[in-house]
């Protein structure tokens, strides 16, 4: 009797969503539902082999994992689909500034230059052969926020150039040691060996405290795209500073004012300047389900989501349903490590009513995630694309259906 | 089998106090690892200006023969005279030289109106232009389409010749606009 019920509500809940196509399939999960609850033994029913071992594994053909293409120098992770806190190295993010070179790492040389007292070419070989580290840490492009984005996105496409991995490597301090620095050095150049060379000026500062050299990332050597076969490694820094192809180190008393440390990733502010050398990723959260495209049952669902800081570790998380009136702290899943994506998780039981889901986190040196306003005050309407990192919204619909709230930022 | 693991332990713990007493189990730097480098090979590969003109080479450029290094590998992306191009517009300057572009998301930047320092474009152009093909350009024609910008941006007369010693001279209008992070002090109030 109980059982013919819910059959019912099923039967009624499918014919207004699909109509007559989806009573289709129904019949068949009607049966086996039955046969289920009748107890007695099945009938005598062969199970097949599967696949070999294999060198190489893949995913389930039922799992669709994409990065999506931003434009033809940038890809973005589908933080919807990921668990945990380490993006699968396929899916990394990719912001290149000349595309992605084949470089044979047996031919390949770091050198180290300018103000040191012996210049110095290691191969990767050498570099394998100093003390290494191994760190998990976020990177994040500067310019993460989809600011046209409609309520039509997902938070891959919003914000998904950001990633994490457990990378490998020599520490710089390490390097810098080895070929001895002048006491009158206090910037480096890091050059990449794309057909760009791209380059940056780094304080030497950065380099003492906890930069290195990955030749390796969650296990493997790092990736084609992620900067094979060494990179740098700079914790907490805006994506394009961890300089990938990484070929030519050269000790400075002054930066050198790159392309890209000038007429790009400055910050214009209202006031009639610019700020230069903004490297360090401010704290931020975004929730990544229930999100765009779910549609919600009613029931218990957990809001989840990725919350990180390149000034050290995340220490809280609030969450809210209702646009923020009311915050909930949520549960930070460890290890919470420094500059690090920590996920967070609230239970929550859903209504029926209209909810707007927010996340906001606070990290270890106080700083609280801002709102949009707050942003724009401080900075000015002019202030994009860098360092955006407002509380974004998600609208839960009276259907179910979640969607991006879209917000006016230029 | 359980009561193994702890003697298991204690066994390893043993043999790292071992190595750690014989002593060469702590690398200390220099390690002797890498080799050194001839100032040639050094050479080869430094390409970087600094705006104190330190790293720019011998050679020079003109205006003229800039326009004619522009109208080949650059104009294509860039547009007639550095704008209407695909990428980005590099020629505009803004009454007064002001800095409106924390307040005005629709204003264009470019060399005339954004770029701090001219030794920039040489550096950059060098090791990243143009696109499809970096470094096919020679020094001089580096130089020639450095002064063809700074001249298209009336930034420096039709006749400057651009080399080492007159590019890290050349003032750009936005040269102080510039400030150093600043946002632990001026964003303060988003700490508690």
């Amino acid at each position: 009797m109980k059982n013919s019920v819910s059959r019912r509500i099923v039967v009624q809940r499918l014919v207004g969503l699909g109509g007559a196509a989806a009573a289709v399939p129904l019949i068949g999960a009607e049966t086996k539902q039955s046969s289920a609850a009748d107890h007695s033994m099945p009938e005598a029913t062969a199970r097949y082999l599967g696949s070999y071992p294999s060198e190489l594994g893949g995913r389930s053909p039922h799992v669709e994992l994409k990065r999506r293409p931003l434009a033809d120098y940038a890809s973005v992770t589908p933080l919807q689909d990921l668990s945990g806190t380490i993006t699968p190295s396929d899916l990394h993010f990719e912001r290149h500034h000349a595309r992605i070179p084949d470089i044979d790492d047996s031919q390949h040389e770091l050198l180290i230059h300018g103000m040191v007292e012996r210049p110095l070419k290691f191969s990767v070989a050498d570099l394998k052969r100093f003390p290494s580290v191994t760190r998990i840490c976020f990177i994040e492009c500067s310019g993460n926020l989809f600011t046209s984005a409609t309520e039509h996105t997902t938070p891959q496409m919003l914000c998904g150039l950001t990633s994490q991995s457990e990378w490998t490597g020599v520490p710089l301090r390490t390097l810098f040691t080895e070929a001895g620095v002048k006491p009158k050095a206090s910037w480096f150049l890091a050059e990449g060996g794309d057909a760009a060379l791209m380059t940056r000026s780094i304080p030497l500062e950065k380099a003492m405290d906890d930069a290195f050299v990955a030749y390796a990332q969650n296990g493997e050597p790092v990736r084609p795209e992620q900067g094979f076969p060494c990179r740098l490694l700079l914790p907490g820094w805006e994506g394009n500073t961890n300089i990938k192809w990484l070929r030519r180190l050269e000790l400075s008393d002054q930066p050198f004012m790159t392309r890209e440390e000038t007429s790009k990733y400055t910050d214009p502010l209202k006031n009639g300047t610019a700020r230069q050398f903004s490297v360090v990723m401010d704290a931020r959260s975004v929730i990544t389900a229930p999100t765009y495209p779910a549609r919600l049952e009613r029931g218990w669902h957990e809001i989840q989501g990725l919350a990180w800081s390149g000034r050290g570790r995340i220490v809280r998380v609030d969450v809210s349903t209702n646009g923020g009136r009311r915050w909930h702290e949520a549960t930070l899943q460890g290890p919470v490590l420094p500059k690090a994506h920590t996920r967070f998780t609230f239970p929550w039981k859903w209504d029926g009513r209209g909810a707007e889901l927010m996340s906001r986190a606070v990290d270890e040196t106080g700083y609280r995630q801002p709102t949009r306003k707050q942003l724009i005050k401080a900075r000015g309407h002019g202030s994009v694309p860098y360092h955006l990192n407002p509380i974004l919204a998600w609208i839960v619909q009276r259907d179910g259906q979640v969607l991006y709230r879209a917000e006016q930022w230029l | 089998m359980q009561s193994l693991i702890p003697l298991m332990r204690s066994i390893s713990g043993a043999v790292v106090l071992v190595l750690a007493l014989s002593g060469n189990s702590v690398a200390e730097a220099p390690l002797g690892l890498g080799r050194a480098v001839e100032q040639t090979e050094i050479d080869a590969w430094d390409i970087d200006v600094r705006p104190d003109g330190k790293g720019l080479p011998a050679g020079q450029g003109t205006v003229a023969h800039g326009e004619q290094v522009y109208a080949q590998y650059c104009l294509s992306c860039h547009g007639e005279a550095g704008k209407g191009g695909i990428n980005d517009q590099l020629v505009g300057r803004i009454p007064f030289d002001a800095f409106p572009f924390g307040s005005d998301p629709g204003k264009t930047k470019t060399v005339g109106n954004y770029w701090p320092y001219a030794t920039t474009l040489f550096d950059y152009i060098r090791r990243a232009m143009p696109y499809s093909s970096p470094g096919v350009l020679s020094n001089e024609e580096v130089y020639s389409v450095t002064a063809y910008l700074l001249y298209l941006n009336r930034i420096v007369s039709q006749d400057t010749i651009i080399d080492a010693d007159t590019l890290p001279t050349v003032r750009m209008p936005a040269r102080d606009r510039f400030v150093i992070d600043d946002r632990t002090r001026t964003e303060s109030f988003l700490r508690q």
